[in-house]
């Protein structure tokens, strides 16, 4: 059996997405700004689109700026928020522990500028706390940079809450929606947001191809120069046939996403279910709170390269928070950062589908899992000390 | 996968000489849960011949790979062989690791020098420390 399991690692892309790209590479292939009627064409099918994208998220066309993708999006928020904090002597942002790597980056460089950056803990749950945000708030916050859904373990974060948050304090608030946008219900404007990140490739779109929303009134700067391209926000020819696809696959995965989310969410809670059946493991983040495709597990005495290895050679794709797996030498800071201990979190799992898997695939999965860990406990040496009590377990026998 | 070399492909789908040795001559083990990966080595000798080897590995594809190699080039060979093996060797047994991998093969080394040391240790039999350099525990690596 063939079963791709790292949905959000990336997706295969919709046959609407592509086939909203080709007549922009084949036929509408002008650049959009140029005066003649092929580039004017391309720019008509680009203003129509930002006016698709903003009616998934809740927002207005002028609000929407295309990118080269969410990582690109992060960044320009963060780093236009904290310059334009600079200017008011605000350089203090809130951020939390476990957000994506294009936010901890960033944030990283701005506090070797001079930024000051609080990292907010986020609880055994993967779930970052309202009052915590509030009290953060200084009068010195330029920033409150929170992910509406984390990658790794799929926690839903309390976005409209903190948003609520800050808007009454009057501080910026940006979410990176990566995980989100197109598998959960999103809406800028109830959702209290300031600023958005998104990424085609997780919901059924392009490579290389985003957007960030900025609420009109709050200041935009440009990251990259060298044209008026998107006002002026960001330079460069627009990836026309990429956002053609990007908008087609975002306003499928909206509409489906009532129906398809609750499907997908029945079928994660069997896998989990199947899942815990394996002694001394256990799911990471909160059981209820999380998006509908993602499963998160930690098992003791193994580690997560080798199980991925094996799980590949059954025709599982699946992805780890394993140090050997990222080239570092510690495993993820999602997982430390809700209190795994290196020794489980190297022994990590994600599957993450944007589809329900039928019984089958979901049994397949268990009792593929379940056969390899337990193949690779069996040559352990760490397993053997667990279970001959030279060392204590850290989970219990079963969760649940 | 292209990550690794069929060699290492081979030696983790197949690992041989996994397992324990009831009464050991010597044993090593090397690594910490804390880095993720843990080598311990069984050895039998039967005058100065490794007569029998096995491993236990805790950590990745490469660190099992690792092992199962490292026990292959030492079994049947005398002790005084089994001390020169490099993780040169191994590695290049393997067809080579990927460069944030080479660590694991440094680890079937150490965990094999610290089972004939074991071993020596246990025999009352007189060594030549530099034969022994400190394991990984001590390496900056691993925290």
């Amino acid at each position: 059996m063939e079963l791709y399991l790292d949905c959000a690692a990336t997706t295969k892309m919709s046959r609407r997405a592509i086939d909203a790209m080709l007549p922009y590479m084949e036929e509408v292939y002008g650049n959009p700004s140029s005066l003649y009627s092929k580039g004017q064409a391309a720019k008509e099918a680009l203003e129509k689109a930002r006016e698709r994208v903003a009616a998934c998220i809740g927002s207005t066309a002028r609000e929407i700026y295309f990118t080269s993708g969410g990582s690109e999006a992060d960044n320009q928020a963060i780093i236009s928020a904290a310059a334009n904090g600079a200017k008011k002597d605000k350089k203090h942002i809130i951020s939390t522990a476990f957000e994506h790597h294009a936010v901890l980056h960033t944030l990283k460089k701005l506090e070797k500028q001079g930024y000051e950056v609080t990292y907010l803990p986020v609880g055994e749950n993967g779930i970052v706390s309202v009052s915590d945000v509030e009290n953060a708030i200084r009068s010195d916050t330029c920033l409150v940079t929170v992910m509406y859904a984390n990658n790794e373990i799929g926690t839903i974060q309390p976005i409209r809450e903190i948003g609520g948050v800050c808007r009454a304090k009057g501080v910026t608030f940006h979410t990176d929606a990566v995980q989100a946008a197109g598998h959960i219900p999103v809406d800028v404007v109830k959702d209290n947001i300031d600023m958005l990140s998104v990424s085609a490739h997780k919901f059924h779109g392009p490579k290389g191809v985003g957007a960030l929303y900025v609420r009109q009134g709050v200041i935009l700067n440009s990251l990259i120069e060298g044209g008026a391209q998107e006002r002026g926000k960001r330079a460069g020819t627009e990836n026309v046939a990429g956002i053609m696809g990007m908008t087609a696959a975002l306003e499928d995965a909206v509409s489906e996403m009532d129906a398809a989310g609750k499907a997908i969410a029945s079928s994660r809670d069997r896998l989990i279910a199947g899942l815990r059946s394996i002694p001394y493991s256990s799911l990471n983040g909160d059981e209820h709170k999380r998006l509908p495709g993602n499963v998160s597990f930690c098992f003791e005495g193994i580690e997560g390269e080798s199980l991925l290895l094996m799980l590949d050679d059954l025709g599982i794709s699946a992805s780890s928070g394993s140090a050997c797996t990222s080239g570092s030498l510690d495993p993820s800071h999602v997982l430390l950062a809700i209190g795994r201990v290196h020794e489980v979190a190297h022994g990590s799992l994600r599957l993450t589908t944007d589809r329900p898997l039928s019984d089958g695939e979901i049994a397949y999965t268990v009792n593929s899992v379940k056969g390899v860990v337990e193949r690779l406990r069996a040559m352990s040496p760490l397993w053997h000390d667990l279970e001959n009590g030279k060392r204590a377990h850290i989970f219990k026998e079963f969760e649940k | 996968m292209a990550l690794y070399s069929e060699k290492v492909m081979d030696h983790f789908r197949n690992p041989r000489n996994v397992g324990q040795i009831e009464n050991a001559d010597g044993v090593g083990e090397v690594g910490n849960p804390v880095c993720g990966d843990i080598m311990k080595i069984y050895l039998k000798i039967d005058g100065g011949v490794i007569t029998d080897v096995k491993f236990e590995t805790f950590g990745c594809g490469s660190a099992i790979a690792s092992s199962s190699m490292a026990t292959e080039l030492i079994k049947g060979k005398p002790l005084s062989e089994a001390l020169t093996l490099t993780n040169k060797a191994v590695t290049e047994a393997l067809d080579g690791l990927p460069a944030h991998k080479l660590h694991c093969s440094v680890l079937a080394e150490e965990a094999i020098k610290a089972a004939v040391k074991d071993y020596y240790e246990k025999n009352g039999i007189a060594y030549d420390p530099k034969d022994f350099p400190a394991s990984c525990d001590t390496c900056e690596h691993c925290h």
